[in-house]
Protein backbone atom coordinates (compact mmCIF):
# COMPACT_ATOMS: atom_id res chain seq x y z
CA UNK A 1 0.00 0.00 0.00
CA UNK A 2 2.68 2.36 0.75
CA UNK A 3 4.41 2.30 -2.63
CA UNK A 4 1.20 2.77 -4.13
CA UNK A 5 0.63 5.88 -2.00
CA UNK A 6 4.05 6.98 -3.09
CA UNK A 7 4.08 6.32 -6.56
CA UNK A 8 0.83 8.88 -6.64
CA UNK A 9 3.16 11.21 -4.94
CA UNK A 10 4.70 13.36 -7.59
CA UNK A 11 1.07 13.62 -9.16
CA UNK A 12 -0.11 15.11 -5.89
CA UNK A 13 2.13 17.59 -5.54
CA UNK A 14 2.33 18.84 -9.35
CA UNK A 15 -1.62 19.05 -8.82
CA UNK A 16 -1.32 20.34 -5.41
CA UNK A 17 1.61 23.17 -7.09
CA UNK A 18 -1.24 24.48 -9.50
CA UNK A 19 -3.43 24.63 -6.57
CA UNK A 20 -1.33 26.56 -4.53
CA UNK A 21 -0.39 29.19 -7.59
CA UNK A 22 -4.09 29.94 -7.58
CA UNK A 23 -4.44 30.58 -3.92
CA UNK A 24 -1.25 32.36 -3.96
CA UNK A 25 -2.23 34.76 -6.60
CA UNK A 26 -5.69 35.62 -4.92
CA UNK A 27 -3.79 36.31 -1.92
CA UNK A 28 -1.91 38.70 -2.78
CA UNK A 29 -5.31 40.70 -3.66
CA UNK A 30 -6.11 40.19 -0.23
CA UNK A 31 -2.65 40.80 1.17
CA UNK A 32 -2.42 44.31 -0.41
CA UNK A 33 -5.40 45.76 0.70
CA UNK A 34 -5.06 44.42 4.10
CA UNK A 35 -1.49 46.00 3.82
CA UNK A 36 -2.53 49.43 3.05
CA UNK A 37 -5.93 49.71 4.68
CA UNK A 38 -6.07 46.93 7.22
CA UNK A 39 -9.62 45.84 5.67
CA UNK A 40 -10.33 42.18 4.83
CA UNK A 41 -11.77 42.78 1.47
CA UNK A 42 -14.22 39.84 1.08
CA UNK A 43 -15.16 41.18 -2.06
CA UNK A 44 -11.77 39.90 -3.53
CA UNK A 45 -13.34 36.75 -3.66
CA UNK A 46 -16.01 37.77 -6.15
CA UNK A 47 -13.19 40.07 -8.37
CA UNK A 48 -11.92 36.45 -8.71
CA UNK A 49 -15.31 35.20 -9.69
CA UNK A 50 -15.22 37.95 -12.31
CA UNK A 51 -11.92 37.24 -13.99
CA UNK A 52 -13.00 33.17 -14.33
CA UNK A 53 -16.50 34.56 -16.08
CA UNK A 54 -14.60 37.48 -18.15
CA UNK A 55 -12.24 33.96 -19.12
CA UNK A 56 -15.40 31.63 -20.00
CA UNK A 57 -16.76 34.29 -22.47
CA UNK A 58 -13.68 35.42 -24.57
CA UNK A 59 -13.30 31.40 -24.86
CA UNK A 60 -16.91 31.40 -26.07
CA UNK A 61 -16.81 34.28 -28.11
CA UNK A 62 -13.24 34.11 -29.67
CA UNK A 63 -12.34 30.63 -29.68
CA UNK A 64 -14.55 30.08 -32.99
CA UNK A 65 -12.63 32.88 -34.58
CA UNK A 66 -9.34 32.78 -33.54
CA UNK A 67 -8.41 29.01 -33.61
CA UNK A 68 -4.70 29.48 -31.32
CA UNK A 69 -5.59 28.49 -27.93
CA UNK A 70 -2.26 30.37 -26.54
CA UNK A 71 -3.58 33.46 -28.73
CA UNK A 72 -7.31 33.46 -27.07
CA UNK A 73 -5.67 33.02 -23.53
CA UNK A 74 -3.56 35.95 -23.56
CA UNK A 75 -6.55 37.75 -24.68
CA UNK A 76 -8.38 36.37 -21.46
CA UNK A 77 -5.48 37.56 -19.63
CA UNK A 78 -5.71 40.83 -20.79
CA UNK A 79 -8.93 41.45 -20.47
CA UNK A 80 -9.73 39.25 -17.18
CA UNK A 81 -6.73 41.52 -15.58
CA UNK A 82 -8.35 44.79 -17.03
CA UNK A 83 -12.10 44.39 -15.98
CA UNK A 84 -11.14 42.71 -12.68
CA UNK A 85 -8.75 45.62 -11.92
CA UNK A 86 -11.18 47.90 -13.27
CA UNK A 87 -14.14 46.60 -10.63
CA UNK A 88 -12.36 46.30 -7.74
CA UNK A 89 -11.28 50.02 -8.06
CA UNK A 90 -14.77 50.88 -8.22
CA UNK A 91 -15.61 48.95 -5.37
CA UNK A 92 -13.26 51.17 -3.36
CA UNK A 93 -13.88 54.26 -4.90
CA UNK A 94 -18.22 53.52 -4.26
CA UNK A 95 -17.58 51.59 -1.38
CA UNK A 96 -15.33 51.85 0.88
CA UNK A 97 -13.68 55.41 0.20
CA UNK A 98 -16.99 57.12 1.55
CA UNK A 99 -16.35 54.84 4.55
CA UNK A 100 -12.72 56.65 4.79
CA UNK A 101 -13.96 59.79 4.40
CA UNK A 102 -16.40 59.96 7.04
CA UNK A 103 -13.84 58.83 9.15
CA UNK A 104 -15.59 55.69 10.60
CA UNK A 105 -12.62 54.21 12.86
CA UNK A 106 -15.14 51.35 13.75
CA UNK A 107 -13.16 48.05 11.76
CA UNK A 108 -16.32 46.29 11.16
CA UNK A 109 -18.47 48.42 9.20
CA UNK A 110 -15.88 47.97 6.18
CA UNK A 111 -15.55 44.19 6.69
CA UNK A 112 -19.65 44.44 6.77
CA UNK A 113 -19.78 46.67 3.76
CA UNK A 114 -16.99 44.08 1.74
CA UNK A 115 -19.11 40.74 2.58
CA UNK A 116 -22.21 43.40 1.21
CA UNK A 117 -20.02 44.11 -1.59
CA UNK A 118 -19.76 40.16 -2.29
CA UNK A 119 -23.43 39.55 -2.75
CA UNK A 120 -23.83 42.11 -4.49
CA UNK A 121 -21.18 41.41 -7.54
CA UNK A 122 -22.16 37.94 -7.12
CA UNK A 123 -25.67 38.70 -8.01
CA UNK A 124 -24.84 41.26 -10.67
CA UNK A 125 -23.06 38.42 -12.29
CA UNK A 126 -25.55 36.02 -12.21
CA UNK A 127 -28.08 38.46 -13.44
CA UNK A 128 -25.93 39.09 -16.47
CA UNK A 129 -25.40 36.30 -17.10
CA UNK A 130 -28.98 35.71 -17.07
CA UNK A 131 -29.99 37.82 -19.30
CA UNK A 132 -27.04 37.16 -21.43
CA UNK A 133 -27.02 33.39 -22.28
CA UNK A 134 -30.30 32.50 -20.28
CA UNK A 135 -28.06 30.66 -17.94
CA UNK A 136 -25.22 31.11 -14.95
CA UNK A 137 -23.45 27.89 -15.28
CA UNK A 138 -20.89 27.96 -17.38
CA UNK A 139 -18.47 25.80 -18.70
CA UNK A 140 -14.96 26.79 -20.36
CA UNK A 141 -14.66 25.55 -23.61
CA UNK A 142 -10.94 25.16 -24.32
CA UNK A 143 -9.47 25.21 -27.73
CA UNK A 144 -5.70 23.18 -29.15
CA UNK A 145 -3.16 23.33 -27.39
CA UNK A 146 -4.25 23.86 -24.45
CA UNK A 147 -6.59 20.68 -24.22
CA UNK A 148 -3.41 18.79 -24.78
CA UNK A 149 -1.11 16.78 -22.53
CA UNK A 150 1.98 14.75 -22.00
CA UNK A 151 3.44 12.51 -18.73
CA UNK A 152 6.53 13.25 -17.94
CA UNK A 153 7.88 9.67 -16.08
CA UNK A 154 4.88 9.22 -13.71
CA UNK A 155 3.28 12.85 -13.70
CA UNK A 156 0.54 13.33 -16.18
CA UNK A 157 0.85 16.87 -16.92
CA UNK A 158 -1.49 19.12 -19.15
CA UNK A 159 -0.61 21.78 -21.28
CA UNK A 160 -3.01 24.49 -19.78
CA UNK A 161 -1.58 23.40 -16.47
CA UNK A 162 2.00 24.32 -17.36
CA UNK A 163 0.78 27.78 -18.31
CA UNK A 164 -1.06 28.22 -15.12
CA UNK A 165 2.42 27.58 -13.58
CA UNK A 166 4.13 30.11 -16.05
CA UNK A 167 2.12 32.42 -15.70
CA UNK A 168 1.44 32.33 -11.87
CA UNK A 169 5.23 33.08 -11.57
CA UNK A 170 5.16 36.16 -14.03
CA UNK A 171 2.96 37.55 -12.24
CA UNK A 172 4.07 37.00 -9.13
CA UNK A 173 7.92 38.00 -9.65
CA UNK A 174 6.26 41.09 -11.72
CA UNK A 175 4.37 41.90 -8.50
CA UNK A 176 7.35 41.67 -6.41
CA UNK A 177 9.40 43.65 -8.76
CA UNK A 178 6.54 46.32 -8.57
CA UNK A 179 6.20 46.82 -4.84
CA UNK A 180 9.85 46.48 -3.89
CA UNK A 181 11.59 48.05 -6.63
CA UNK A 182 9.57 50.71 -8.14
CA UNK A 183 8.29 54.43 -7.25
CA UNK A 184 4.52 53.57 -6.69
CA UNK A 185 5.83 50.33 -4.86
CA UNK A 186 7.23 52.10 -2.82
CA UNK A 187 4.46 54.73 -2.12
CA UNK A 188 2.21 51.46 -1.74
CA UNK A 189 4.65 50.43 0.98
CA UNK A 190 4.74 54.27 2.65
CA UNK A 191 0.80 54.32 2.95
CA UNK A 192 0.40 50.79 4.41
CA UNK A 193 3.24 51.80 7.07
CA UNK A 194 2.13 55.13 7.90
CA UNK A 195 -0.93 56.81 5.87
CA UNK A 196 -0.26 60.61 7.71
CA UNK A 197 3.48 60.92 7.41
CA UNK A 198 2.76 59.86 3.82
CA UNK A 199 0.97 62.76 2.88
CA UNK A 200 3.63 64.85 4.01
CA UNK A 201 5.71 63.40 1.38
CA UNK A 202 3.41 64.70 -0.98
CA UNK A 203 1.46 61.00 -1.43
CA UNK A 204 -1.97 61.64 -1.99
CA UNK A 205 -3.08 57.91 -0.15
CA UNK A 206 -6.67 57.84 -1.76
CA UNK A 207 -4.81 57.58 -5.44
CA UNK A 208 -2.73 54.64 -4.21
CA UNK A 209 -4.73 53.20 -2.20
CA UNK A 210 -6.66 52.73 -5.77
CA UNK A 211 -4.26 51.79 -7.48
CA UNK A 212 -3.38 48.85 -4.97
CA UNK A 213 -7.16 47.66 -5.62
CA UNK A 214 -6.27 48.30 -8.90
CA UNK A 215 -3.10 45.52 -9.33
CA UNK A 216 -4.58 43.38 -6.29
CA UNK A 217 -7.94 43.21 -8.80
CA UNK A 218 -6.00 42.76 -11.92
CA UNK A 219 -3.95 39.73 -10.25
CA UNK A 220 -6.96 38.32 -8.95
CA UNK A 221 -8.81 38.47 -12.45
CA UNK A 222 -5.63 36.93 -14.11
CA UNK A 223 -6.04 34.48 -10.87
CA UNK A 224 -10.09 33.74 -12.18
CA UNK A 225 -9.26 33.34 -15.93
CA UNK A 226 -6.39 30.75 -15.24
CA UNK A 227 -8.98 29.22 -12.54
CA UNK A 228 -11.58 28.72 -15.46
CA UNK A 229 -9.40 27.25 -17.86
CA UNK A 230 -7.93 24.57 -15.46
CA UNK A 231 -10.95 23.94 -13.55
CA UNK A 232 -13.48 24.68 -16.74
CA UNK A 233 -17.06 24.58 -14.59
CA UNK A 234 -17.56 28.55 -13.24
CA UNK A 235 -21.06 30.03 -11.85
CA UNK A 236 -21.27 33.05 -9.64
CA UNK A 237 -20.26 31.70 -6.48
CA UNK A 238 -17.39 30.14 -7.57
CA UNK A 239 -15.02 32.71 -6.02
CA UNK A 240 -16.19 31.55 -2.68
CA UNK A 241 -14.39 28.79 -1.23
CA UNK A 242 -11.34 29.97 -3.69
CA UNK A 243 -11.46 32.73 -2.16
CA UNK A 244 -11.97 32.18 1.86
CA UNK A 245 -9.26 29.37 1.20
CA UNK A 246 -6.83 32.26 -0.56
CA UNK A 247 -7.51 34.24 2.58
CA UNK A 248 -6.38 31.69 4.98
CA UNK A 249 -2.98 31.69 2.93
CA UNK A 250 -2.74 34.98 3.22
CA UNK A 251 -3.06 34.71 6.99
CA UNK A 252 -1.25 31.43 6.62
CA UNK A 253 2.01 33.36 5.33
CA UNK A 254 1.41 36.64 7.81
CA UNK A 255 -0.90 39.25 6.22
CA UNK A 256 0.54 42.25 4.71
CA UNK A 257 3.23 40.18 3.61
CA UNK A 258 3.75 39.89 0.51
CA UNK A 259 6.31 36.63 0.43
CA UNK A 260 4.22 35.34 2.64
CA UNK A 261 0.48 35.41 0.90
CA UNK A 262 2.81 33.29 -2.32
CA UNK A 263 4.28 31.34 0.62
CA UNK A 264 1.06 30.68 2.08
CA UNK A 265 -0.61 29.91 -1.04
CA UNK A 266 1.70 27.63 -2.11
CA UNK A 267 1.59 25.56 1.37
CA UNK A 268 -1.95 25.71 1.53
CA UNK A 269 -2.34 24.18 -2.09
CA UNK A 270 0.11 21.21 -1.04
CA UNK A 271 -1.51 20.59 2.66
CA UNK A 272 -5.37 20.29 0.97
CA UNK A 273 -3.96 18.03 -2.04
CA UNK A 274 -2.30 15.93 -0.10
CA UNK A 275 -5.07 16.06 2.82
CA UNK A 276 -7.34 15.54 -0.44
CA UNK A 277 -5.39 12.33 -1.49
CA UNK A 278 -4.37 10.78 1.17
CA UNK A 279 -6.80 11.34 4.15
CA UNK A 280 -9.30 8.27 2.50
CA UNK A 281 -6.46 5.65 2.47
CA UNK A 282 -4.94 6.95 6.00
CA UNK A 283 -8.52 6.62 8.17
CA UNK A 284 -9.44 3.59 6.41
CA UNK A 285 -11.89 5.51 4.11
CA UNK A 286 -13.58 6.95 7.51
CA UNK A 287 -12.52 10.04 6.07
CA UNK A 288 -13.13 10.83 2.35
CA UNK A 289 -11.60 13.53 0.02
CA UNK A 290 -14.35 15.97 1.03
CA UNK A 291 -12.49 16.39 4.39
CA UNK A 292 -9.71 18.49 2.39
CA UNK A 293 -11.08 21.59 3.19
CA UNK A 294 -11.93 20.97 6.79
CA UNK A 295 -7.92 20.31 6.77
CA UNK A 296 -7.31 23.89 5.04
CA UNK A 297 -9.67 25.44 7.90
CA UNK A 298 -7.99 23.56 10.54
CA UNK A 299 -4.77 25.12 9.26
CA UNK A 300 -5.99 28.42 10.07
CA UNK A 301 -7.40 27.75 13.19
CA UNK A 302 -4.33 26.02 14.46
CA UNK A 303 -1.89 28.97 13.63
CA UNK A 304 -4.01 31.49 14.85
CA UNK A 305 -3.87 29.89 17.97
CA UNK A 306 0.02 29.00 17.72
CA UNK A 307 1.47 31.94 15.62
CA UNK A 308 -1.40 34.73 14.86
CA UNK A 309 1.43 36.76 13.08
CA UNK A 310 1.53 33.83 10.55
CA UNK A 311 4.76 32.29 8.28
CA UNK A 312 6.45 35.13 7.09
CA UNK A 313 4.67 37.72 9.45
CA UNK A 314 6.92 39.32 12.00
CA UNK A 315 6.46 41.73 14.65
CA UNK A 316 8.96 44.31 13.86
CA UNK A 317 10.23 46.46 17.10
CA UNK A 318 9.87 50.37 15.56
CA UNK A 319 11.72 52.40 18.20
CA UNK A 320 9.85 55.53 18.92
CA UNK B 1 6.23 90.15 2.59
CA UNK B 2 6.27 87.57 5.46
CA UNK B 3 7.45 83.73 4.28
CA UNK B 4 4.08 82.38 6.32
CA UNK B 5 1.93 84.43 8.25
CA UNK B 6 -1.03 82.96 10.93
CA UNK B 7 -4.18 84.93 11.24
CA UNK B 8 -6.08 84.25 13.76
CA UNK B 9 -6.24 80.46 13.78
CA UNK B 10 -8.68 78.64 15.30
CA UNK B 11 -8.23 74.92 15.07
CA UNK B 12 -10.56 71.84 16.99
CA UNK B 13 -9.78 68.41 18.05
CA UNK B 14 -13.17 66.97 18.10
CA UNK B 15 -14.76 69.00 20.82
CA UNK B 16 -11.08 70.55 22.20
CA UNK B 17 -10.77 74.12 21.10
CA UNK B 18 -6.82 73.38 20.17
CA UNK B 19 -6.10 76.65 18.92
CA UNK B 20 -7.72 80.00 19.96
CA UNK B 21 -6.95 82.66 17.90
CA UNK B 22 -3.13 82.21 16.48
CA UNK B 23 -1.62 84.86 14.93
CA UNK B 24 1.78 84.77 14.20
CA UNK B 25 4.57 85.09 11.30
CA UNK B 26 7.57 84.06 9.95
CA UNK B 27 9.50 85.87 7.58
CA UNK B 28 12.38 84.96 5.04
CA UNK B 29 15.74 83.63 6.80
CA UNK B 30 14.38 83.46 10.08
CA UNK B 31 14.91 80.90 12.71
CA UNK B 32 11.39 81.04 14.63
CA UNK B 33 10.81 79.22 17.70
CA UNK B 34 7.43 78.23 19.36
CA UNK B 35 8.12 77.40 23.10
CA UNK B 36 5.44 75.95 25.55
CA UNK B 37 4.17 73.05 27.46
CA UNK B 38 3.39 69.70 26.96
CA UNK B 39 -0.39 69.95 25.08
CA UNK B 40 -0.01 73.73 24.67
CA UNK B 41 -0.77 73.01 20.71
CA UNK B 42 2.68 73.79 19.28
CA UNK B 43 2.60 70.88 16.96
CA UNK B 44 -1.38 71.44 16.16
CA UNK B 45 0.20 74.97 14.90
CA UNK B 46 2.89 72.71 12.76
CA UNK B 47 -0.11 70.36 11.85
CA UNK B 48 -2.65 73.16 10.65
CA UNK B 49 0.52 75.05 8.38
CA UNK B 50 1.25 71.68 6.20
CA UNK B 51 -2.32 70.82 5.70
CA UNK B 52 -2.86 68.24 8.29
CA UNK B 53 -5.62 69.29 10.06
CA UNK B 54 -7.97 72.33 9.10
CA UNK B 55 -8.58 75.40 11.19
CA UNK B 56 -12.23 76.33 11.99
CA UNK B 57 -11.32 79.56 11.05
CA UNK B 58 -8.53 82.07 10.43
CA UNK B 59 -5.75 82.42 7.40
CA UNK B 60 -2.70 80.80 7.05
CA UNK B 61 -0.31 82.79 3.89
CA UNK B 62 2.19 81.36 2.47
CA UNK B 63 3.72 83.77 0.18
CA UNK B 64 0.53 85.86 0.88
CA UNK B 65 -1.26 83.21 -0.68
CA UNK B 66 -4.14 81.50 1.91
CA UNK B 67 -3.51 77.49 1.70
CA UNK B 68 -5.20 76.60 4.73
CA UNK B 69 -7.92 74.64 2.25
CA UNK B 70 -5.11 73.09 0.42
CA UNK B 71 -4.54 69.42 1.10
CA UNK B 72 -1.55 68.41 3.12
CA UNK B 73 -0.05 66.33 -0.03
CA UNK B 74 -0.30 69.66 -2.20
CA UNK B 75 1.44 71.81 0.87
CA UNK B 76 4.45 69.85 0.07
CA UNK B 77 4.74 70.76 -3.18
CA UNK B 78 5.01 74.58 -2.21
CA UNK B 79 7.27 74.08 -0.40
CA UNK B 80 6.75 73.93 3.12
CA UNK B 81 8.56 70.32 4.25
CA UNK B 82 7.50 68.75 7.59
CA UNK B 83 9.53 67.22 10.57
CA UNK B 84 6.51 65.88 12.41
CA UNK B 85 6.90 64.97 15.91
CA UNK B 86 8.38 61.37 17.41
CA UNK B 87 10.42 61.58 13.23
CA UNK B 88 7.59 59.19 12.19
CA UNK B 89 10.20 57.57 10.10
CA UNK B 90 8.62 54.49 7.44
CA UNK B 91 9.69 51.30 10.02
CA UNK B 92 10.20 48.93 7.34
CA UNK B 93 11.25 50.78 4.44
CA UNK B 94 15.33 51.46 3.88
CA UNK B 95 16.79 54.64 4.66
CA UNK B 96 17.34 54.84 1.16
CA UNK B 97 13.77 54.06 -0.02
CA UNK B 98 12.93 56.68 2.85
CA UNK B 99 15.12 59.77 1.51
CA UNK B 100 13.54 58.23 -1.97
CA UNK B 101 9.45 58.52 -1.13
CA UNK B 102 10.66 62.31 0.63
CA UNK B 103 10.91 63.03 -3.16
CA UNK B 104 7.97 61.48 -4.08
CA UNK B 105 6.65 64.87 -5.88
CA UNK B 106 10.14 64.92 -7.83
CA UNK B 107 10.16 62.88 -11.51
CA UNK B 108 13.62 63.96 -11.65
CA UNK B 109 16.46 60.81 -11.14
CA UNK B 110 19.10 62.53 -11.37
CA UNK B 111 17.77 65.38 -9.13
CA UNK B 112 16.65 62.71 -6.55
CA UNK B 113 20.41 61.31 -7.17
CA UNK B 114 21.80 64.52 -5.93
CA UNK B 115 19.66 65.38 -3.45
CA UNK B 116 20.36 62.38 -1.98
CA UNK B 117 23.77 62.62 -1.40
CA UNK B 118 23.37 65.88 -0.40
CA UNK B 119 21.47 64.24 2.74
CA UNK B 120 24.11 61.81 3.03
CA UNK B 121 27.26 64.71 3.46
CA UNK B 122 24.99 66.02 6.00
CA UNK B 123 24.50 63.14 7.84
CA UNK B 124 27.29 60.88 6.88
CA UNK B 125 25.41 58.13 9.56
CA UNK B 126 22.86 57.52 7.23
CA UNK B 127 25.19 56.92 4.14
CA UNK B 128 26.51 53.76 6.30
CA UNK B 129 22.89 53.08 7.25
CA UNK B 130 21.78 53.25 3.82
CA UNK B 131 20.56 49.60 3.46
CA UNK B 132 19.39 49.17 7.60
CA UNK B 133 15.49 49.84 7.54
CA UNK B 134 14.20 53.11 9.12
CA UNK B 135 12.44 51.09 12.39
CA UNK B 136 16.17 49.62 13.28
CA UNK B 137 17.66 53.16 13.67
CA UNK B 138 18.50 54.73 16.66
CA UNK B 139 16.42 57.78 17.67
CA UNK B 140 18.98 60.27 16.66
CA UNK B 141 19.85 58.33 13.43
CA UNK B 142 16.01 58.41 12.90
CA UNK B 143 15.93 62.07 13.76
CA UNK B 144 18.47 62.27 11.41
CA UNK B 145 16.83 60.76 8.59
CA UNK B 146 13.55 62.73 9.48
CA UNK B 147 15.75 65.51 9.07
CA UNK B 148 17.16 64.69 5.54
CA UNK B 149 13.65 63.58 3.87
CA UNK B 150 11.88 66.23 4.54
CA UNK B 151 15.43 68.14 2.56
CA UNK B 152 14.86 66.01 -0.73
CA UNK B 153 12.38 68.38 -1.71
CA UNK B 154 14.08 71.44 -1.27
CA UNK B 155 11.56 73.39 1.18
CA UNK B 156 11.71 77.09 1.41
CA UNK B 157 10.06 76.48 4.79
CA UNK B 158 11.20 73.91 7.11
CA UNK B 159 8.75 73.19 10.19
CA UNK B 160 10.28 71.07 12.47
CA UNK B 161 8.73 69.76 15.34
CA UNK B 162 10.75 68.45 18.74
CA UNK B 163 13.76 67.70 17.30
CA UNK B 164 15.39 67.03 20.46
CA UNK B 165 13.00 64.19 21.47
CA UNK B 166 14.51 61.65 23.50
CA UNK B 167 17.74 62.44 22.46
CA UNK B 168 21.45 62.44 24.24
CA UNK B 169 22.55 65.96 25.28
CA UNK B 170 25.17 65.66 22.62
CA UNK B 171 23.14 64.58 19.58
CA UNK B 172 21.01 67.58 20.47
CA UNK B 173 23.63 69.78 20.19
CA UNK B 174 24.81 68.31 16.51
CA UNK B 175 20.91 68.53 15.48
CA UNK B 176 20.64 72.17 16.46
CA UNK B 177 24.14 72.79 15.06
CA UNK B 178 22.80 71.30 11.86
CA UNK B 179 19.65 73.57 12.14
CA UNK B 180 21.53 76.64 12.31
CA UNK B 181 23.35 75.40 9.42
CA UNK B 182 20.50 74.93 7.35
CA UNK B 183 19.08 78.12 8.56
CA UNK B 184 22.62 79.95 7.02
CA UNK B 185 22.38 78.07 3.68
CA UNK B 186 19.14 80.30 3.38
CA UNK B 187 16.17 77.81 4.84
CA UNK B 188 13.68 79.25 6.96
CA UNK B 189 12.61 77.46 9.70
CA UNK B 190 9.84 77.00 12.13
CA UNK B 191 10.81 74.87 15.23
CA UNK B 192 8.70 74.11 17.79
CA UNK B 193 10.40 72.80 21.19
CA UNK B 194 10.17 71.69 24.77
CA UNK B 195 13.81 72.36 25.13
CA UNK B 196 13.25 76.32 25.11
CA UNK B 197 16.77 77.00 26.40
CA UNK B 198 18.43 75.40 23.30
CA UNK B 199 15.72 76.62 20.52
CA UNK B 200 15.97 80.66 22.10
CA UNK B 201 19.83 80.45 21.69
CA UNK B 202 19.61 79.43 17.76
CA UNK B 203 16.76 81.48 17.21
CA UNK B 204 15.89 84.75 16.36
CA UNK B 205 12.51 84.97 17.62
CA UNK B 206 9.94 82.89 19.62
CA UNK B 207 6.63 82.85 20.36
CA UNK B 208 4.87 81.94 23.97
CA UNK B 209 2.16 79.73 23.40
CA UNK B 210 -0.10 78.49 26.14
CA UNK B 211 -2.83 76.35 26.29
CA UNK B 212 -3.89 77.39 22.80
CA UNK B 213 -3.13 81.04 23.06
CA UNK B 214 0.12 83.01 22.18
CA UNK B 215 1.57 84.48 25.32
CA UNK B 216 4.23 86.17 24.88
CA UNK B 217 6.73 86.93 21.45
CA UNK B 218 9.67 88.82 20.79
CA UNK B 219 13.19 88.49 20.00
CA UNK B 220 14.75 85.29 20.93
CA UNK B 221 17.19 86.90 23.28
CA UNK B 222 14.40 89.23 24.95
CA UNK B 223 12.53 86.30 25.92
CA UNK B 224 15.02 84.35 27.36
CA UNK B 225 15.69 87.23 29.75
CA UNK B 226 12.35 87.61 30.67
CA UNK B 227 11.55 86.01 34.29
CA UNK B 228 8.14 84.35 33.43
CA UNK B 229 9.92 82.60 30.48
CA UNK B 230 12.86 81.84 33.07
CA UNK B 231 10.52 80.25 35.51
CA UNK B 232 8.18 78.93 33.55
CA UNK B 233 10.39 77.49 30.88
CA UNK B 234 14.12 77.15 31.33
CA UNK B 235 13.66 75.61 35.20
CA UNK B 236 14.56 78.86 36.84
CA UNK B 237 17.63 79.68 36.41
Amino acid sequence: MLEGLLALLPQVIFDGLLLGFVYAMIALGYTMVYGVLELINFAHSEIFMIGAVVGVEVFRYLAPVIPNGVVVLVLALILGAIISGVMAMIVERLAYRPLRARGTTNRLVPLITAIGVSFVLQDLVRLVEGIWHNEFKLQMRLIPPLDGNFTFLTVFIQYKALILILVSLLMLVGLNYLVNRTKLGTAIRAVAQDMNTARLMGINPDVIISRTFLIGGALGGVAGVLFAVQYSTIDPYVGFLPGLKAFTAAVLGGIGNITGAMVGGLVLGQMETLAGTYLPTLTGGNFGTEYKDVIAFLILILLLLFRPQGLLGQVVKEKV
Amino acid sequence: MSLLELKNIHTYYGHIHALKGISLTVKEGEIVTLIGANGAGKSTTLRTISGMVKPRSGEVLYQGKPVQRVPAEQIVSMGIGHVPEGRRIFPRLTVEENLEIGAYLLNDKKLVEERKQIGFQLFPRLYERRAQKGGTLSGGEQQMLAIARALMQDPKLLLMDEPSMGLAPVLVDFIFETIQNLNRSGKTILLVEQNARIALQIAHRGYVLQTGELTLSGPAADLAAKPEVQAAYLGGH
